[in-house]
């Protein structure tokens, strides 16, 4: 899923501090299933965001919703016929969500409340770590499953590093070094021969570096 | 390869190759624009060493570039071998630089992936990381043995540079890394340069891999250096630099040494360490990284037994 984090509340305050009246929209797809951006944590912060206006001596209207997906304009468009009534829109999706709906509404004015971070899944109750940096072209199957390019924090496609220490990544005691995973598993399985092997310069194109990305499924397309 | 059998000519090249004990130094570019400071760090090494590795943005850490700084020792009549990480830089540059650095005079070059940005003093800076240590040694064996950019195109005067590697017998996993060399090798490393040792019994070991391997007579590999100042520098790199391995004892014995010896005692380590890499099996001369020592490093040589250098022609 696309893990996100929510914005401080000085950020999310500021952005919409000239508006009476903002439409605070939740969406159930990843930012639910991450705890950051599903209906309940909408709630949550429409209270914080009136009390803290309360405080100020002013008044903030929020109106909650949570809408099914916010990547998906079919379900953008059910916010269609109440969207005018507000001062602005408040986007508690991924970095997706405030997009789709500044394009479906182009006139009103849409914040972000969440900062988006990564595709990746929770490893405990609380804790999510990143698994995949998207970069469009899967090389995984040469690394027992695990993933150099978004969990090594130099991208090594030839790695350890000479700052592999203890199992952990030379930035932080924090992080795994996906590199001793990678050499450990190939060693309990007696394959570390496929760690001889030269790999290519990758083709950056088809991640970010390629310019803005699109994926077009003709049997779908009408 | 040239006329001559040499893959660049350089200095090192020739030591190393008519079988000579080879011994290179190190000098870090200045946090400035500071040119003397350079010259005045790089000239303690003058005849002492037979190539000079000129850092780059070393612990990510902004300094003079290694090409600009490499390009100083040129002209000054030094020999310097240009390190070159792929942290900041993406293939376009990569390439530009290997031959600007060439058209300098540079005839050596190190390849490394580079300290994260995250130890340094811009850890805000986006990576680049668009090849790895491994791909970049490659990729100046295909400039220089074919002749071509990463996209095959011909390159008009291809950089005969002499190509060198780093290893860490020291970092994890531990099996895992006379085969990272054997790799480093295999993608065209003519040169290794170790990090630093202090772990004796470790790198005993580690050498007779590499001897059994056969990784010794396909590159040259140097045993890496650094004196010790003081016991809280050991201490120091025992804790807080990842890869290095500082024994207990190496620590206690800096320790037992008599108020304002440790420096010396430190240097005696080191000493002793390059009596004994003299005799080792499979190694070809010692890289001595004595950090902001520079002036330190003739002593060093001296007591080693490490002068005068070879002249070759």
């Amino acid at each position: 899923m696309i893990v996100a984090d929510r914005k401080s509340l000085d950020e999310i305050q500021e952005m919409i501090k000239d508006y009476k009246k903002i439409l605070l929209v939740g969406c159930k797809g990843c930012v639910t299933v991450c705890n950051v951006g599903g209906m309940k944590e909408v709630q949550v912060l429409s209270s914080i965001l009136k009390i803290a206006r309360k405080k100020e001596g002013r008044e903030l209207q929020v109106e909650e919703r949570t809408i099914e997906r916010q990547c998906d304009f079919e379900y953008v468009e059910q916010l269609r016929a109440d969207c005018d009534r507000f001062d602005a829109i408040l986007s508690m999706a991924c970095g997706v969500g405030p997009q789709f709906l500044a394009e479906a509404f182009p006139s009103q004015k849409i914040y972000p409340a969440l900062d988006t971070k990564f595709f990746g899944g929770a490893v405990q109750h609380g804790i999510w770590e990143e698994r995949c940096a998207g970069c469009g072209t899967c090389v995984i199957h040469f690394y027992d499953s695990l993933c150099p390019i978004a969990r090594c924090a130099k991208s090594l496609q030839h790695g350890p590093c000479g700052g592999s220490a203890n199992g952990k990544c030379e930035i932080s005691e924090d992080v795994d070094c996906i590199w001793d995973i990678i050499v450990r598993k190939k060693m309990e399985q007696e394959r570390l021969e496929d760690l001889r092997t030269y790999r290519a310069f990758k083709d950056w194109r088809s991640a970010r570096d390629g310019g803005p990305r699109k994926s077009i499924r003709e049997e779908l397309v009408q | 390869m040239s006329d001559n059998g040499l893959k660049s000519g350089s200095n090192l090249e020739k030591i190393l190759k008519a079988g000579h004990f080879a011994f290179t130094g190190e000098c870090g570019p200045p946090k400035g624009a500071n040119v003397e400071h350079l010259k005045e760090k790089f000239e303690h090494l003058r005849g002492i060493v037979d190539a000079v590795n000129i850092t780059d943005n070393q612990t990510a850490v902004v300094r003079m570039s290694s090409t600009a700084a490499s390009a100083i020792m040129v002209a000054q009549g030094l020999e310097p071998n240009f390190q070159m990480v792929c942290r900041d830089r993406n293939r376009l540059a990569i390439m530009a630089d290997i031959l600007g650095a060439y058209s300098l005079g540079i005839r050596n070059m190190l390849c490394l992936s580079g300290d994260h940005q995250q130890f340094g003093n811009h850890p805000e800076a986006k990576n680049v990381f668009d090849i790895d240590s491994m791909q970049l040694i490659a990729l100046v064996k295909m400039m220089r043995d074919e002749g071509t950019f990463m996209n095959g195109e011909d390159i008009d005067v291809p950089p005969k540079l002499f190509i060198g590697a780093a290893s860490n017998p020291f970092a994890d996993p531990y099996e895992f890394r006379i085969y990272r060399l054997a790799n480093k090798i295999d993608a065209g490393a003519d040169f290794i340069q170790t990090q630093c040792i202090y772990n004796m019994e470790r790198f005993r070991d580690f050498m007779k891999r590499a001897v059994d391997m056969g990784l010794a007579e396909k590159a040259y590999i140097l045993a890496g250096v650094t004196p010790m100042k003081s016991t809280r520098m050991a201490q120091y790199m025992a804790k807080k630099v990842p890869g290095i391995d500082v024994p207990e004892s190496l620590i206690k014995r800096l320790k037992g040494a008599v108020n304002g010896k440790q420096a010396e005692e430190g240097i005696r380590f080191a000493i002793e360490q390059i009596e004994e890499f003299k005799e080792m099996e499979g190694l070809a001369g010692v890289h001595l990284m004595a950090i902001e020592w520079e002036h330190k490093v003739p002593e060093i040589a001296e007591r080693a037994n490490m002068l005068p250098r070879p002249k070759i022609d």
